[in-house]
């Protein structure tokens, strides 16, 4: 487990003081996947290079197993380096050293013997999924490619944690999503914490369990992931729900839309987990004098299940209205209404 | 044809001139590369915001580094005789040069080795760093490795730059082909033997170059 507590960094610069990252508390369990969502700027760099000291902390302290490493001297921060992973946006590859030199090189820091070095390369080119690229110079692989690379050196010591520093953010749409699964099947297989920060909701949403959001260097929500997607509190966190569904932007477009219809009511459910794999729509229809009229919806998967959100226009006499939507809600979907008939 | 279009010239002591021009700028070079590099390597780690962060040392080396390297290469070798003459108990033949040489010419190679160890990717050092290594390591692995295509055609630049010097030193005794176009071409008037040393020193210069072009080439794979 990793125990954040009042976490703090100051840029102190002759003209001004810059708090970066401002009495940050988190825990962090063992094997999850924890993301930290922020705009350029909100101090989410400077807290994931707290962790492992590549940046000073001004004050307080991070306990990875019970280990300060705040406190801990320079000889002794450089082996726990050793069991802490990182990956980078610009993935920091040797350009001097081919894939196979490139992942050997912790290794060789922890003086590791040549043949246990060959081993274990090997057994991570594999992992990655970078067969027969061994001798290739970095120069030579796609970015896909380079991160897979910056990954199984990030692997290389058996580390406790990756921390991952926009790890996706130079890849295209679709190797940003090749690069998730492989992090999401490290997590599994290896049982490995993983911490990223990331601007992007579409990464939280695809491979975090839970997610902390930061601005001006604070953290103003954390949460299970899909709890802050249905209920997400400050303006920041809707914000970022929004990119995943820009339909929401246009709910003006929708209540144009709404108000033609005097004797229906529209609802907003939200799905969660496995109720948005029930066929819900049909299940009304059959059971209830009603006429429902699909509007909008969407989905998004994520890690601890989906989250489903659907306009619907109800028709029919008030009474069954209700009880339409007191069974929608007894199916432990939330409802949303948005017009009263 | 060689007799008819050279005839001063004395094969022997053209043969003898070359290998001398050679030794000295071979040796030079060597104990350039080393100075040059550990006084570039000064230069950009106690630089601000850098591993060894320190004003003064910088300060020092700095002031060092422009000084020798304000100092014309002829006074330099003026001034450095009596550090010579302890040194080698000598200020005559081609082995007397080499400390002005070295001393010229690795200031100016340290600051080709400062610009080119800027030029490294700060992402990288920080990769290194995320992995615990030592700063030992980050020099040895990172950094002149990542900058090695600049420290090669910085030393080629340097050498081109030595030979020039040791013709200079050579016309105040140091031997080599700057000597022999001084004593046997310009001082007898007889400039075939100035025309065959400076053709002797194009040809060195143009191999020299081409050798530090392939190697630069070879080793760059980005």
């Amino acid at each position: 487990m990793i125990q954040i507590k009042n976490l703090k960094k100051v840029f102190e610069t002759k003209k001004q003081k810059v708090q970066a990252v401002d009495d940050v508390s988190l825990e962090i369990e063992q094997g999850e996947i924890f993301g930290v969502i922020g705009y350029s700027g909100a101090g989410k760099s400077t807290f994931i290079r707290l962790i492992n000291r590549l940046e000073e902390p001004t004050s307080g302290s991070i306990e990875i197993h019970d280990k300060d490493i705040t406190k801990m001297s320079a000889s002794e921060l450089r082996l726990k380096r050793q069991k802490i992973g990182m990956i980078f946006q610009h993935f920091n590859l040797l350009w001097s050293r081919t894939v196979f030199d490139n992942i050997a090189f912790p290794l060789e820091i922890a003086g590791a013997p040549k043949a246990k070095i060959k081993e274990k390369v090997k057994e991570l080119i594999h992992l990655v999924g970078l067969s027969g690229k061994e001798s290739n110079y970095p120069s030579q692989l796609s970015g896909g490619q380079k991160q897979r690379v910056g990954i199984a050196r990030a692997l290389a010591n058996d580390p406790e944690v990756l921390l991952c520093d926009e790890a996706t953010s130079a890849l295209d749409p679709e190797t940003t999503d090749d690069i998730l699964d492989l992090l999401v099947s490290i997590n599994k297989k290896l049982g490995l914490t993983i911490i990223l920060i990331t601007h992007e909701m579409h990464v939280i949403q695809k491979i975090c369990h839970r997610v902390a959001v930061m601005e001006n260097g604070k953290v103003v929500e954390t949460g299970e992931v899909l709890d802050v997607f249905v209920r997400p509190q400050s303006k920041t966190t809707k914000r970022f729900v929004q990119q995943l569904n820009p339909l929401e932007h246009e709910q003006d477009k929708l209540k144009e839309f709404i108000n033609q219809h005097d004797d229906s009511e529209v609802i907003k459910l939200h799905f969660i987990g496995n109720n948005a794999k029930r066929a819900l729509i049909s299940e009304i229809a059959k059971n209830f004098e009603v006429e429902v009229n699909i509007l909008q919806g969407s989905i998004a998967p994520t890690q601890e299940g989906s989250y489903g959100t659907l306009y619907i226009q109800l028709n029919g006499n008030s009474n069954v209205l209700t009880d339409t939507i007191h069974y929608i809600q007894k199916a432990g979907v939330e409802v949303e209404v948005l017009k009263h008939a | 044809m060689l007799k008819e279009w050279f005839p001063n010239v004395i094969p022997e002591d053209l043969w003898i001139a070359t290998q001398e021009t050679l030794y000295m700028t071979s040796i030079a070079v060597i104990g350039t590369l080393i100075l040059g590099i550990i006084l570039g390597l000064l230069l950009f780690l106690t630089d601000r915001g850098n591993l060894w962060e320190n004003r003064v040392i910088y300060g020092i080396t700095a002031i060092v580094v422009n000084v020798f390297r304000a100092i014309p290469f002829i006074i330099l070798i003026l001034l450095l005789f009596p550090f010579t003459d302890f040194l080698l108990g000598t200020i005559r033949g081609w082995k007397a040069a080499l400390p002005a040489l070295i001393i010229g010419a690795a200031p100016f190679y340290a600051r080709l080795v400062e610009i080119g160890l800027k030029e490294v990717d700060k992402g990288v050092i920080e990769a290194a760093k995320s992995m615990g290594a030592r700063t030992h390591t980050i020099i040895m692995k990172v950094l002149l490795p990542e900058s090695m295509p600049a420290l090669i055609s910085g030393i080629t630049v340097t050498a081109i730059a030595l030979i020039g010097y040791t013709a200079m030193a050579g016309v105040i005794g140091a031997g080599g082909l700057g000597n022999l176009a001084y004593l046997q071409g310009f001082q007898r008037r007889d400039f075939d033997v100035v025309l065959a040393c400076t053709i002797l020193i194009i040809i060195i210069v143009f191999i020299l170059q081409v050798i530090g072009d392939l190697l630069t080439k070879a080793i760059d794979k980005r």
